[in-house]
């Protein structure tokens, strides 16, 4: 993408006032979309993205600035307003070194999206359409979404990192309407994977059937159909395998970020090597699971993904981190620095948040609980991390009753506080599974990221429905 | 994008930008239409930490997105770049894509309907000439007047930003507009600790220009946010009438106004979609979208497509009077764009949505608002309001913070609690709308709203 020398005389541009660590992020990435709704393809988009971010820290204070321009002129003058952001004096010269790092496919991909012709997209729009509207007359509306991306991306720093990586997205979702005598109700599905179009390939490992998926849609929203108002109050919650796991996400995930620890911003700072969870639970973040949605070769800083234990059988045993986190406390980076593109700082996410298999039987954690809740998909969710207080939409679930799943139950918020429930998991099943692929927001900026869990139950949490 | 004449000289400002869109639109083939949109933008935003500058980020983009229709095929491509080849290649790329699109009868671009622009004041020069040190200098004075507010407060982040952006559109129906504008804000994050317990709290200014802010303000209430929930206990579920704080109020309408959208309404996916006309709020209850108005952050003069930003009562003496549309779902609806086109930019297609939402306010402040409750809850804060709604059903509910009310005063703080209805009742269930209107960095302003039988759901 751009010459080394060029960028080693970057970095030395960047390092002129004096700073103490440079970086170069470079990416060119093409997409391409399509869109269908009510049987109609409604348009297909092609887009390029190309640019680079350089970072210059100087003490505690990062300059940051881009360009669309990966010229050597376009490239030193984002350098110098990067160096000019983090410094107002200084001076000195310094020249880089780089060191290539040999590139690392945790993703072996086969076909790249672009190799694939635009109307096998349609196609495969219209393959998921007509499987929805097959599953029932009261599905009254289909539309469905398609995205795929081709990124290639150069990280290079002061320290001598010169890293590439070239990565493969493809996603697919879709959103069914079904209309009763109770009025319509909605579901929702979706696929994501960082292979090729291979994914569609049912002799692929990581197939994926795209039909089942707008089956699954269309049953969400009939299964609605005849549900009643979610009840109030607080009960057991029971959390089927690979529909919840975002709950880690929310619950702890954010709050083992190194940036909200260092400044005393999370309810889990000063909290290593102490118990806070059940001794159940053993949490990973990890960045190398083949194909998964959060997985990548290198992060955004150019660190190798890792698989990080988090917390290993219900005691916290390390945070996530970033380049400059990770400098501060004098240690490595653990994969964890990422960002949007290359118009954005990095900064401490999540890769693929995974909580391990647990020895209980699916079946017997519903058996086991007299009255609560059984949630088959959790929806999107939020947290405070200084608090602790996370909330999510519940998108399909019913009531236990007597130990047996009953009656579906309309939309309704599920809300904690992130280490009581991590104390509160008391039963923990063996059918681990990935969940669905989401997007994380921090800061104004999103990142692909992927979770999976076991089937689990939470002693007590709050169901925010409507019914008394 | 704020719109001057449309007969803009060389050499004079956006000249580079309408020459780019005249090019492409050029270039349209016999029965084609062709949509071309450029923009370009920067931001700046400080970050101080402890009295120091934690980052300073500056940033500019620019690029180009071209809409192609033909024989009523849609369709699309992008770039981020201005760069001569690259739009070249975006035009062949739209261009192929159109193929692949369905026949669609109400596809289309828009036309000139002859609605005058609002003139206002969208630029500011001294914005744009601020210095880099005042910046600084701003996030740094708010970080100390946080801290100075209340010594059980913490600063996670003080925040300067502003952006600029501007952008040219031309299409061979005979729109051709460019338009600029700028603006900026201040931020604070809280933390307020009490033993093992920490609270957060935020708090906000903005202006078309630095001198607009209420920096006092922005730090007083980040601090009594988060000082004021230290302590908070979950509270027992139960019906009762809440008081929603102007940013919830923000929150909510933008919600509300997702219902009111025209796209949502045509393809059959609001649950208002069979009900203009109908009374679905209390007699005082008016909702505008008024992107005309200055003091709206969103406020602007052009909408996506070109067409001239303007006021429009959604919700009129508590009868649902119009939705908001853009040139495809106004067709389709069998009804004129309201000007209602909003675009994320050039990386994508106008959507639909409300550009500036404010309810016209009621006269009593929030404290006399207070006074007059015997039972009740002030939801300061919420979270996962997006999660928890269905927009076609009207099924709502949301984690929320806040104080309890008793005798006319607030009392004890409470969280970890949601509060649930549905959308059709909240609206029609509002028995207030406060004086207090609060203009916000959100699409949706302000106000202190009252709304009565909600259930809340804690231990
Ligand atoms: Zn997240």
């Amino acid at each position: 993408m751009i010459d080394q020398d060029v960028i080693e005389r970057t970095l030395g541009t960047a390092l002129r006032t004096g700073a103490d660590f440079a970086e170069i992020y470079a990416e060119d990435k093409r997409n391409t979309s399509v869109g269908l709704d009510d049987g109609r393809v409604e348009q297909v988009t092609s887009g390029r993205d190309r640019g680079a971010g350089i970072r210059v820290i100087k003490g505690e204070t990062t300059g940051f600035a881009h360009t669309s321009d990966l010229s050597e002129t376009g490239l030193a003058a984002a350098a110098s307003a990067a160096a000019e952001a983090a410094s107002r004096g200084g001076g000195g010269v310094r020249t880089v070194a780089l060191t290539p790092a040999e590139r690392r496919a945790v993703n072996e991909v086969q076909q790249y999206p672009e190799t694939i012709g635009k109307t096998a997209k349609v196609e495969l729009l219209q393959r998921i359409d007509a499987a929805a509207r097959a599953a029932g007359t009261e599905i009254v509306q289909v539309s469905a979404g398609y995205a795929d991306s081709r990124k290639r991306v150069l990280v290079a720093n002061s320290d001598g990192l010169l890293a590439v990586d070239d990565i493969a997205r493809i996603l697919a979702r879709v959103n069914v309407v079904a209309s009763g005598d109770t009025g319509m109700q909605t579901g929702y599905q979706s696929m994501g994977r960082t292979i090729g179009w291979e994914v569609f390939d049912p002799a692929s490992e990581l197939f994926v059937d795209v039909e089942e998926l707008a089956r699954d849609a269309a049953r969400q929203a009939l299964v609605k159909l005849t549900a009643r108002p979610a009840p109030s109050g607080s009960m057991p919650v029971v959390i089927k395998n690979g529909s919840g796991a975002v709950l880690f996400h929310e619950a702890c995930g954010h709050g083992l970020e190194a940036d909200h620890i260092q400044k005393g911003a999370s309810v889990y700072a000063g909290k290593v090597g102490e118990l806070v969870a059940s001794p159940l639970v053993t949490l990973v973040d990890d960045g190398t699971m083949a194909g998964e949605w959060g997985t990548l070769a290198i992060d955004d800083e150019g660190h190798p993904t890792q698989r990080n234990v988090l917390i290993q059988d219900g005691v916290l045993t390390d945070y996530m981190w970033d380049h400059i986190r990770a400098r501060k406390e004098g240690r490595g980076p653990s994969g964890n620095g990422r960002r949007q593109s290359y118009m954005h700082l990095p900064m401490v996410r999540m890769t693929n948040t995974i909580v391990l298999d647990g020895h209980d039987e699916p079946d017997d954690i519903v058996a086991n609980t007299e009255r609560g809740v059984y949630v088959a998909e959790l929806g999107g969710g939020s947290v405070n991390t200084a608090s602790g207080d996370f909330v999510f939409g519940m998108r399909e679930a019913y009531l236990i009753e007597d130990g047996r799943i009953t009656e579906p139950l309309r939309e309704g918020n599920l809300i904690g506080n992130g280490p009581q429930v991590l104390r509160d998991i008391d039963m923990l099943g063996n059918d681990f599974m990935m969940g669905n692929p989401g997007t994380c927001g921090k800061d104004g900026q999103g990142v692909p990221v992927g979770d999976g869990q076991p089937t689990l139950r939470v002693k007590q949490m709050t169901i925010g429905g409507t019914a008394s | 994008m704020s719109a001057t004449d449309t007969t803009v000289a060389s050499g004079e400002l956006g000249a580079d930008l309408l020459a780019i869109v005249d090019r492409v639109v050029a270039q349209a083939k016999p029965g084609e239409q062709v949509e071309a949109f450029v923009s370009r933008g920067g931001d700046t935003e400080v970050r101080v930490y402890q009295g120091e500058v934690e980052h300073f980020v500056s940033a500019q983009a620019e690029g180009i997105g071209i809409r192609i229709i033909s024989d009523g095929r849609t369709g699309f491509a992008y770039a981020g770049t201005l760069d001569e080849a690259a739009i070249a290649e975006v035009l062949a790329e739209a261009r192929d894509n159109v193929q692949f699109g369905t026949v669609d009868e109400w596809a289309g671009l828009a036309e000139p309907d002859g609605v005058a622009q609002t003139a206002q004041a969208l630029w500011s020069d001294e914005l744009a000439g601020y210095a880099t040190d005042r910046k600084i200098e701003l996030a740094k004075e708010l970080e100390r007047l946080t801290l100075g507010a209340d010594s059980r407060v913490r600063v996670d982040d003080s925040n300067y930003a502003d952006a600029f952006g501007e952008a040219a559109v031309a299409t061979t129906t005979g729109i051709r507009r460019w338009g600029r504008e700028n603006g900026c804000y201040v931020s604070v994050s809280t933390l307020a600790d009490d033993g093992d317990e920490t609270q957060t709290g935020f708090g906000f200014s903005v202006g078309r220009t630095p001198d607009m802010f209420d920096l006092g303000k922005a730090a007083r209430e980040a601090a009594d946010r988060a000082t004021r929930l230290l302590g908070a206990t979950k509270p027992a579920s139960r019906r009762t009438t809440v008081v929603l704080d102007p940013f919830v109020t923000a929150q909510f309408l933008a919600i509300i106004s997702s219902t009111l959208n025209g796209e949502a309404v045509v393809k059959g996916r609001s649950l208002f979609k069979d009900r203009l006309g109908d009374e679905v709020a209390p007699p005082f209850v008016t909702l505008l979208d008024d992107p005309t108005n200055p003091l709206a952050y969103t406020a602007t003069d052009v909408d996506g497509e070109g067409l001239a930003a303007r006021l429009n009562p959604l919700i009129e003496g508590g009868v649902l009077r119009q939705f908001v549309h853009n040139s495809y779902s106004a067709r389709r609806a069998g009804t004129m764009s309201t000007g209602n086109a909003v675009r994320g930019g050039f990386a994508g297609t106008p959507g639909v949505g409300a550009l500036a939402l404010h309810l016209l306010p009621g006269t009593r402040s929030q404290d006399e608002i207070v006074a007059g409750i015997d039972d009740g809850l002030l939801v300061q804060s919420v979270q996962g309001i997006h999660s928890g709604v269905n927009p076609i059903s009207g099924d709502f509910s949301t984690g929320a913070a806040g104080l309890m009310i008793r005798n006319g005063q607030v009392a004890e703080p409470v969280r970890e609690f949601t509060i649930a209805s549905t959308l059709q009742r909240m609206l029609m269930d509002i028995v207030e709308v406060g004086g207090d209107v609060d203009w916000l960095p959100m699409r949706a302003a302000g106000v202190t709203l009252v709304v009565t039988d909600v259930t809340m759901s804690g231990a």
